[in-house]
């Protein structure tokens, strides 16, 4: 479908803004707009309920906490040319074959037709009924995780004051 | 001929919401007025000598407009020019798609095609609710960021800060409702509210989860930063807060965010807790008492009753936050953090963990449809 | 017609190399979080495709399991740049190094 396609183009022109450009405000803008998109390509591939997960998540949440401290900080915008000559050449031309070796590699196996998904794929109730029974430990692990990064990030915080 | 539905359904949808922005300026304007015991905008006045009192609508909803839109459109010197336009627009448009999943009517059928009457059909339409209201912060964040001025980025990163701290506990008061009804679907919501307690209570979300119902209320005014909340844009300490550099159009985008997201808490509201469009003992062939006694209604005619009570229904919770604003002092900054963690928050997770509970051992107690 | 799995994959790559020059060129280390995040969520895409080709919600978890733990790393990350920041007061990373030769 030509939505695709069009989502592809725009996503790597944004992708290639949040490298590319000087300042770190643009760039952060430049991210929020790529995990937008690929929220809309989510919804594209059935997956509602991850689409909007990325989007309270990741666009609403974490991106916010990159512009504060982006904002806190007065991050200036980098100097023309601050690393040595060579190194940017280099590592497009290393980037360019690490893409071509990824896309051939995963574009050779024939994929065929997508398998006739359940009607309540990609919905909140078949997300939980996977979460809650095969990977519940995970789940619970993941829990343990968060809190302990909540911590770590108060004691931090903290320590300067 | 679906395009087409589809389109008038998301331009109703659309003027909807602009008309109820617009109206609630006038509303508070002289509402704000009776309240305080003043007279209000009366200048411009077209009724002369017909109506004895003016009812300002020339001045709000006319006059002031113009001059707003007609200012010189200043850009602060070492501001951001893209960043200073980006703002506002980040602001609005994530309110607008958030009326897109509101239902506002049951269902419309002309002939023989059955429109159902909401703008945009997900079965996860309270996540989308969410997700706006994340992407709601944008416009402030990038608002203070832009202004290259210091009270303006001292209201943007306080507002942003409270929106976010906000959304955890209007999220769990959410999640709240959905546990109550089993789905995420709005219009879904709404249908189930149709049913019947014991017979007689329509079961309205108010009688399942009262205290959801105050943590949403109290939540989405601190969302929409109005006070008492409105530390970020406190009028008489930061000027204007992180909307201190702007003039003209964007200035009343800004405003206007403010009275559209007013309307979004109002239809939040009557959409998951009093019953959305739904006239209590009204189904779609006419009336249907408890006592066995019933009217039938032609179906246009219920339809046209449903609209007009999500409109009042609607009009009736943004005079109470209209109420509310002008009748609390500001909370300090501290307080409101404090609210919003220490007290929402946990309260919020305690409703939720009761309502779980509850729900597994009454097995009744919930409206699944 | 639908957009074939192999179309998605390629698209995950081209990220994933855009999000690696990142990390590797750019010296701002907020800058390099942000590419870092964007290789996250070539992933993302990635195995969210392979679902869908699957038809099976085990690709889905794991995207939630991604973000979950993309964002607890953000939040500590982030934490870790502010202590930084109060000691040496600079965001380049040539200078964020006390490693001799």
């Amino acid at each position: 479908m030509i939505v695709f396609y069009l989502l592809a183009i725009l996503s790597v022109l944004s992708a290639i803004v949040v490298v590319v450009h000087r300042s770190p405000i643009y760039c952060a803008l430049a991210l929020v707009n790529t995990l937008f998109l690929i929220a809309v390509m989510f919804v594209l591939l059935d997956a509602h309920m991850i689409a909007f997960l990325q989007v309270i998540v990741y666009a609403g949440a974490i991106m916010v906490l990159f512009l504060f401290v982006i904002m806190l900080l007065g991050s200036p915008d980098e100097p023309a040319s601050a690393e040595r000559p060579g190194l940017r050449t280099v590592v497009l031309a290393a980037a360019v074959v690490l893409a071509v070796e990824l896309g051939a590699v995963v574009a050779a196996k024939p994929g065929g037709e997508p398998m006739a998904e359940p009607p309540s794929y990609g919905s909140t109730q078949a997300l939980a009924e996977r979460l809650f029974t095969t990977h519940l430990l995970s789940f619970e692990l993941t829990s343990l995780l968060l809190l302990v990064a909540v911590v770590g990030a108060v004691v931090m915080a903290r320590r300067r004051a | 001929m679906d395009l087409l539905i589809a389109f008038a359904k998301c331009l109703v949808s659309l003027l909807i919401v602009l008309q109820v922005g617009v109206i609630l300026l006038w509303v508070e304007r002289k509402g704000s007025a009776l309240i305080q015991d003043r007279v209000g905008a009366n200048r411009a006045n077209i009724f002369g000598g017909i109506l004895p009192f003016n009812l300002g609508i020339v001045n709000t909803l006319m006059a002031d407009p113009v001059k707003l839109f007609h200012k010189e459109d200043i850009v602060p010197e070492g501001a951001d020019h893209f960043l200073h336009w980006l703002a506002p627009f980040l602001a609005l448009f994530p309110l607008f798609l958030t009326y897109a999943v509101i239902p506002f009517g049951d269902v419309l059928v002309i002939g023989d095609t059955t429109i159902n009457l909401q703008a945009v059909e997900l079965n996860v339409g309270i996540l989308f609710v969410l997700a706006m209201v994340s992407l709601g912060v944008y416009g402030v964040v990038l608002g203070g960021w832009a202004s290259n001025s210091r009270y303006a980025l001292l209201g943007g990163v306080r507002g942003s800060a409270q929106m976010i701290s906000y959304e955890i506990a209007m999220g769990l008061a959410l999640v709240a409702v959905v546990l109550t009804y089993g789905t995420l679907d709005l219009q879904a919501i709404v249908r189930a509210q149709g049913d019947l307690m014991w017979g007689v209570i329509p079961a309205w979300g108010v009688f399942y989860q009262p205290l959801a119902l105050v943590i949403l209320f109290i939540a989405g005014m601190a969302e929409s930063k109005r006070a008492p909340f409105d530390l970020p844009e406190a009028e008489s300490e930061l000027i204007a807060g992180f909307f201190t550099e702007y003039s003209g159009s964007k200035q009343s985008v800004f405003m206007m965010a403010d009275f559209v997201e007013v309307a979004i808490v109002a239809a939040l509201v009557t959409t998951l807790f009093f019953g959305g469009w739904q006239v209590p003992y009204l189904y779609r062939d006419g009336f249907h008492f408890p006592g066995g006694f019933s009217i039938a209604v032609p179906s246009l005619l219920v339809t046209v009753l449903q609209v007009l009570s999500f409109l009042v229904k609607l009009f009736l919770f943004c005079w109470f936050q209209i109420l509310v604003r002008w009748s609390l002092p500001r909370l300090r900054y501290d307080q409101l953090m404090d609210l919003g963690w220490k007290r929402l928050l946990p309260y919020a997770l305690a409703n939720l963990a009761v309502s779980a509970v509850l729900i597994l051992l009454l097995q009744g107690w919930t409206v699944r449809s | 017609m639908a957009v074939p799995v192999q179309h998605y994959l390629v698209l995950s790559a081209i990220l994933f190399a855009i999000g690696a020059v990142g990390v590797l060129v750019r010296r701002n280390v907020i800058v390099v979080f942000m590419a870092i995040e964007l290789m996250l969520n070539a992933v993302n895409l990635a195995f969210v495709a392979l679902a869908r080709q699957r038809a099976s919600m085990d690709g889905q978890v794991i995207v939630f399991f991604v973000m979950t733990v993309a964002a607890a790393e953000a939040a500590v990350g982030l934490a870790i740049i502010l202590a930084n920041f109060a000691q040496r007061r600079t965001l380049h990373a040539d200078e964020i190094s006390t490693l001799r030769g």
